[in-house]
């Protein structure tokens, strides 16, 4: 039944207190005590927890409404700056609801359990803000060089960032996996964005069969601890889970094993990488480094959730299995690495094996190892998103190449450029006074606490072995420069080009303009636009600063709201 | 006749077997795509039936957001598909295999 009382509220009028305590201030923007009365269908909407998410949704529309009243090719550069002006609002409302939660030291679930409240969550809206910040600044110039200036790649980024906020903020399993879908959908089409590169379409079609392969993996674990626990809001999982020793204990684990795999696809992390390298290969370069900032995040906030809120009780059946996969990621991801020819795919595995630290940080299950995948998860966007501008500015038009030739003698034709990228490289492979040092220390810190020191081991050895593969690239930057420019790999069009089937008929109107432009990258300095610079700029910036000061990891410990 | 429960999850089950199975192995990418959809069916009923033992409706809602969400990866699946088949002959896995290394 509604209740008409709560509802007032909503409107505008002050309702009174209800027996259980429950009241609306009027606009509805404060809900204190417990509404949800049983029988009661209302859900009062705390909307100070979600500040950041309608900023996005709002800032969306309104842009996709202005590009209907707006001539088609209208001011280049004002859809990347008003995304990030919308982006630049959501941080802003990300740190005052920082500042709005105080100490409070334990989550809120609000919006009937859908949503957590507290500085967990927040930490990630705030990172995920400035992801869309740095995505929508480097994608310009790239998608103008390109010719696919529009506004579509930006609200696909908005959208993407939406879900990401939804998957950190879940409060429930059913939210979790609405998050995952909202953001790896928009992220399907963002890596077949670049309809004249045949490798672009390749790595969203493969980005979708898989990832659309993991979320039903996902969704058939939800359905499990679902069965197995009765609810699918995080905290009635660990309250019923802790009052009950359940008797068809297979059901729950077999759930729990497959949301491990369906987040374990989203993370990247090894057995469940395959799709990583040829996904991050084949998407536009800047979108690869929003991708990998963005749904790594969101990915690891949905695991810690899951993993220590919903099932915190199990840690002896989820800790081995997150061993194992940290062990196997940090070792595959960094061997793999050093075999590769492709810029963008090495670090494609490097990423895999960042991903393994993170993982290093979850399976502590401590207060220390969150803190110190929160400010590994934080640190790492600014270096990612930092390390892909810089290859999408080498790459030359119609990403011509992206072998490890077009990094050579950067150091002496631009001596800047070069130096950003050498911070970012140091700053993965763990060199001290870059923010990389004390993410890596952290994490292997917390599994030292734990006693697990073969782990520790492991994670070091990894850490050398990764540190040759970014030494190589700064050598190669400090080299000079060759002589001939090798034979350039160029993307030739399917051989069958011309041949249609599956009942396709080529559509004149819509004018696809087929043919790729390539244009290699001059021998001399490439231009680096400002936006791009600026991006780049505060990047090194932020990672020399958390490597040298503490406020990263305050910030991060803060943060760490799930013990 | 009274059917338990339990067949209505081990049916759910194997159609999710069907599908998993249907994607790793068959290479025409519409089929791998229909075998998602399976898999997303037989988590569809297995919420049905979890919802009907532990007679709470929640889990027959949760349904409704599976659906929506099953739709929209049609939408933008398909395009991606015809996207990428447009100038090829036939809509295989196989073919797509410029992105090695």
């Amino acid at each position: 039944m509604i209740q008409p009382l709560h509802l007032l509220g909503f409107l505008g009028q002050a309702s009174p207190a209800s027996s259980s305590g429950c009241t609306i201030a009027p606009g509805g923007f404060r809900v204190d005590g417990f509404c949800t009365d049983p029988g009661s269908l209302h859900i009062p909407v705390a909307y100070r927890s979600i500040i950041p998410v309608l900023v996005l949704t709002i800032g969306a529309l309104v842009m996709l409404a202005l590009s209907a009243v707006l001539p088609k090719r209208a001011r280049p550069g004002l859809w990347p700056a008003l995304t990030a002006l919308v982006g630049a609002f959501s941080l802003a409302g990300a740190v005052w609801q920082w500042y709005d939660l105080g100490t409070a030291g334990a989550a809120q679930p609000t919006i009937g359990g859908q949503i957590f409240y507290d500085r967990f969550s927040v930490l990630f809206l705030i990172l995920i803000s400035i992801a869309v910040i740095f995505g929508a600044l480097s994608a310009d110039s790239y998608l103008r060089r390109e010719g696919l200036d529009g506004i579509e790649a930006y609200i696909l980024m908005l959208m993407s960032a939406i879900g990401a906020m939804l998957m950190a903020q879940s409060g429930s399993l059913i939210m979790l996996f609405l998050g995952l879908e909202i953001m790896s959908i928009a992220l399907y089409v963002m890596a077949a964005y670049h309809r004249r590169r045949t490798q672009s379409g390749e790595a969203g079609l493969k980005y979708f069969i898989l990832g659309s392969f993991s979320s039903a993996l996902f969704l058939y674990g939800v359905a499990l601890i679902y069965g197995a626990t009765g609810s699918v809001e995080f905290g009635l999982i660990g309250n019923f889970l802790t009052g009950n020793v359940i008797a068809n204990n297979g059901v729950l684990l077999g759930g729990m094993a497959l949301v491990i795999v369906g987040l374990g696809f989203k993370v990247a992390a090894v057995p469940f990488h395959y799709w990583t390298p040829d996904v991050y290969q084949g998407s536009p370069t800047p979108f690869t480094g929003y991708m990998a900032a963005v749904a790594k995040a969101a990915g690891f906030a949905g695991l810690f959730r899951v993993l220590t809120q919903a099932l915190g009780t199990q840690q002896a059946n989820w800790r081995p299995i997150i061993w194992l996969m940290a062990v196997l990621t940090l070792g595959i991801g960094s061997v793999m690495a050093i075999a590769q020819k492709d810029l963008k795919r090495m670090m494609a595995y490097s990423s895999i094996s960042q991903a393994g630290y993170v993982l290093v940080g979850l399976q502590a299950a401590s207060a220390t190892g969150t803190s110190g995948a929160l400010f590994y998860l934080f640190t790492y966007i600014f270096v990612i998103v930092g390390t892909f501008a810089v290859i999408g500015l080498l790459q030359g038009r119609g990403e011509a190449r992206s072998d490890l030739g077009v990094i050579r003698g950067l150091g002496r034709r631009q001596p800047l450029l070069a130096g950003v990228m050498l911070v970012f490289l140091l700053a993965q492979a763990g060199v001290p006074f870059t923010s990389g040092f004390l993410a890596k220390f952290y994490v292997i810190q917390a599994a030292v606490q734990r006693g697990q020191y073969w782990l520790a081991v492991i994670a070091m050895l990894a850490a050398a072995i990764a540190a040759f593969f970014y030494l190589r690239i700064a050598l190669l930057m400090y080299s000079s420069d060759p002589a001939e420019p090798g034979p350039l790999p160029v993307d030739v069009p399917p051989a069958d080009a011309g041949v249609l089937t599956l009942g396709l008929e080529p559509i004149a109107s819509l004018d696809l303009e087929t043919t790729l432009v390539i244009d290699p990258p001059s021998r001399g300095p490439v231009p680096v636009p400002l936006a791009v610079g600026a991006v780049l700029a505060v990047s090194a910036a932020f990672t020399i600063a958390a490597g040298v000061s503490s406020f990263a990891i305050d910030f991060a410990k803060q943060a760490t709201t799930l013990f | 006749m009274n059917v338990p429960s339990a067949w209505y999850l081990i049916l759910a089950a194997v159609l999710f077997g069907i599908g998993a199975t249907g994607l790793l192995v068959r290479r025409n990418v519409l089929v791998m795509f229909m075998c998602i959809e399976l898999m997303l069916n037989a988590v569809n009923l297995t919420f049905v039936t979890f919802a009907r033992m532990l007679n709470d409706v929640g889990g027959q809602v949760d349904v409704f957001f599976v659906l929506v969400v099953a739709a929209a990866e049609v939408v933008v699946g398909l395009s991606i598909i015809v996207a990428m088949f447009r100038r090829r002959a036939a809509a295989t896995a196989d073919d797509i295999h410029g992105l090695k290394g």
